[in-house]
């Protein structure tokens, strides 16, 4: 298939299509709203189901709906709208529930501005809504990897039976980039996705038997049970930080003096300094978290070398991820943070100056 | 290579198009290319810019901090962005809306009027058309052909008479940036 302009938003839209769904339930904000406009205009001609919700709260209550009946389902936001979403992501997590969700992120606290920021890191990833649960965080970088974590995001669902999602942020999501999609799923391989949950799920059973009873829930008033089930949920998530952690390196070698932990739009920047940078003999690496949780612990100490005098962190918030950074590298080497915040992303010159002053 | 362009102007003057269609074509021509709008609570004679990366590389940074070629439709944007052109840049002025000119004398400057010359081919609309012209008479940034194609896949049906007026007024651009070069 040729390449597509396209922007990040749209591009993340027709690939969940693509990848089976066919249940999309969203409330519009600013810097996602082409995402619903998209879904709105393309799940009709798909025989899909769009639905504006009246909130974020009855969109994501949607959502957990359909899970429960094992269907491949998206919603997507921008910060504050997650904000309002996240006792129904606690509920899906607390139930199991194969679930989308898409954070085209934005300026805040509260309601912010509408600029790109990294600032959900933490909501994202150190929980969120309340309880014991994790999501599996994937941070795109570029609208090609937007758009190719739609289907990887429903399968990784799928699998453990937990939400994923996709933290973007403004620059991608208004960015076009050329991208290139998968070939659609067919009917049969979606009727097929459908008949996975077959034996948890709330669907009709094909025997016709009344007594075989399904029950989605979050509420267990028994201690005891609930226990288990919360050890359970950790037990899959132990496997999913054996399995699913991602990262890219970039320029990582034994010549590195220093080393940069950057994520999502943020490690495009770094790069370009990086680049830079290489011009004038300095070897700088780059280590850029894909999965923000399950984290890449392991891959940051592992890339850091010899001559590795610094690890530099920067962020579009004011330090988020450096805490899982910090707990990687356990005091071997400083690490030292630079951000900006409020919706200002920095420039491919400030972070060059500010690596430059490393050596 | 790699070429970063920034396209300024007021909202309503088609810069945003502009970075487009040149990303479309560097894409059709097998580039890589990143284009980033300036978005916000922007409408109708407010400022709007983009910022399109055309490139033989893969493209780190979308945001571009000194552009070889700047776009300029108005004052404002000169003041902006001028700046932080690259030293023996591009930068392409229109004239009728930037009566205080360019600052830079280490640039390649194009001035033309570039209002006055939309309206003469015929509409205003094809201001940007004119812009898109003049970055490929005085870069060779992308080719003629590549935007021929693609503006005749969606205008030749709709709008033949839009269509030819955008068709003669890249035409008229690419005289004028080849009379700079």
């Amino acid at each position: 298939m040729a390449k597509i302009l396209m922007k990040g938003n749209e591009a993340v839209a027709e690939a969940a299509i693509r990848s089976g769904c066919r249940l999309y339930f969203a409330y519009p904000i600013t810097p996602q709203s082409e995402l619903i406009e998209y879904m709105a205009k393309m799940m009709p001609k798909v025989g899909g189901t769009f639905l504006q919700a009246e909130s974020e709260v009855a969109a994501i209550n949607m959502v957990y709906g359909a899970a429960g009946a094992g269907k491949r389902v998206m919603t997507s936001s921008s910060s504050p709208g997650i904000s309002l979403k996240q006792e129904g992501i606690s509920y899906i997590a607390g139930a199991e529930l194969p679930a989308v969700i898409v954070n085209v992120q934005r300026g805040g606290p509260g309601l912010g501005d509408i600029q790109p920021a990294q600032a959900d890191y933490f909501q994202a990833v150190k929980g969120g809504g309340h309880g014991d649960y994790h999501l599996i965080v994937l941070a795109p970088n570029s609208v090609q990897e937007f758009a190719d974590m739609a289907s990887d995001a429903f399968d990784l669902a799928d699998k453990y039976r937990n939400p994923v999602m996709i933290l973007s942020d403004g620059m991608l999501g208004q960015m076009m980039e050329p991208v290139e999609f998968k070939p659609a799923k067919t009917q049969e391989e979606i009727n097929t996705l459908g008949e996975q949950h077959t034996a948890w799920c709330i669907c009709p059973n094909a025997d016709g038997d009344a007594k075989h009873h399904h029950e989605i829930n979050s509420l267990e008033l028994d201690p005891s049970v609930l226990e288990k089930h919360v050890n359970h949920m950790y037990e899959k998530y132990a496997v999913v930080e054996k399995n699913e952690v991602r990262c890219e390196t970039y320029n990582v070698s034994d010549d590195n003096e220093v080393l940069c932990v950057a994520w999502g739009s943020a490690s495009r920047i770094v790069k370009s300094a990086i680049n830079e940078l290489k011009k004038e003999g300095k070897s700088v690496g780059l280590i850029r978290p894909i999965t923000l949780w399950p984290y890449p612990y392991e891959a940051i100490v592992k890339a850091i070398g010899p001559k590795v005098r610094q690890v530099y962190v920067f962020e579009l918030n004011t330090g988020q991820m450096l805490d899982d950074v910090k707990i990687a590298v356990e005091g071997r080497v400083p690490v030292k943070f630079w951000g900006k915040v409020g919706g200002i992303v920095f420039t491919p010159a400030e972070i060059q100056e500010k690596l430059e002053a490393c050596f | 290579m790699t070429t970063e362009m920034i396209c300024a102007g007021f909202g309503g003057q088609g810069v945003l198009t502009i970075g487009k269609f040149i990303a479309q074509s560097g894409m059709k021509e097998g580039k890589n290319v990143s284009w980033l709008p300036s978005y916000g609570p922007e409408m109708r004679g407010g400022t709007a810019n983009v910022s399109t990366v055309v490139s033989d590389e893969p493209i780190a940074s979308p945001i571009v901090s000194f552009p070889d070629i700047l776009v300029a439709l108005n004052q404002p944007s000169i003041d902006k962005f001028a700046p932080s052109v690259r030293k023996g840049g591009v930068v392409i002025m229109n004239t009728n809306m930037c009566p205080h000119g360019c600052p830079r004398e280490d640039v390649d400057l194009v001035a033309a009027p570039m209002s006055d010359i939309a309206l003469e081919i015929g509409s205003m609309m094809v201001l940007n058309m004119l812009a898109i012209g003049i970055v490929i008479g005085k870069t060779g940034l992308i080719k003629y052909e590549t935007m021929e194609e693609d503006l005749n896949s969606f205008l030749k049906a709709k709008n033949p008479d839009l269509l030819e007026k955008n068709l003669a007024a890249i035409k008229r651009g690419i005289e004028i940036g080849q009379k700079h070069e």
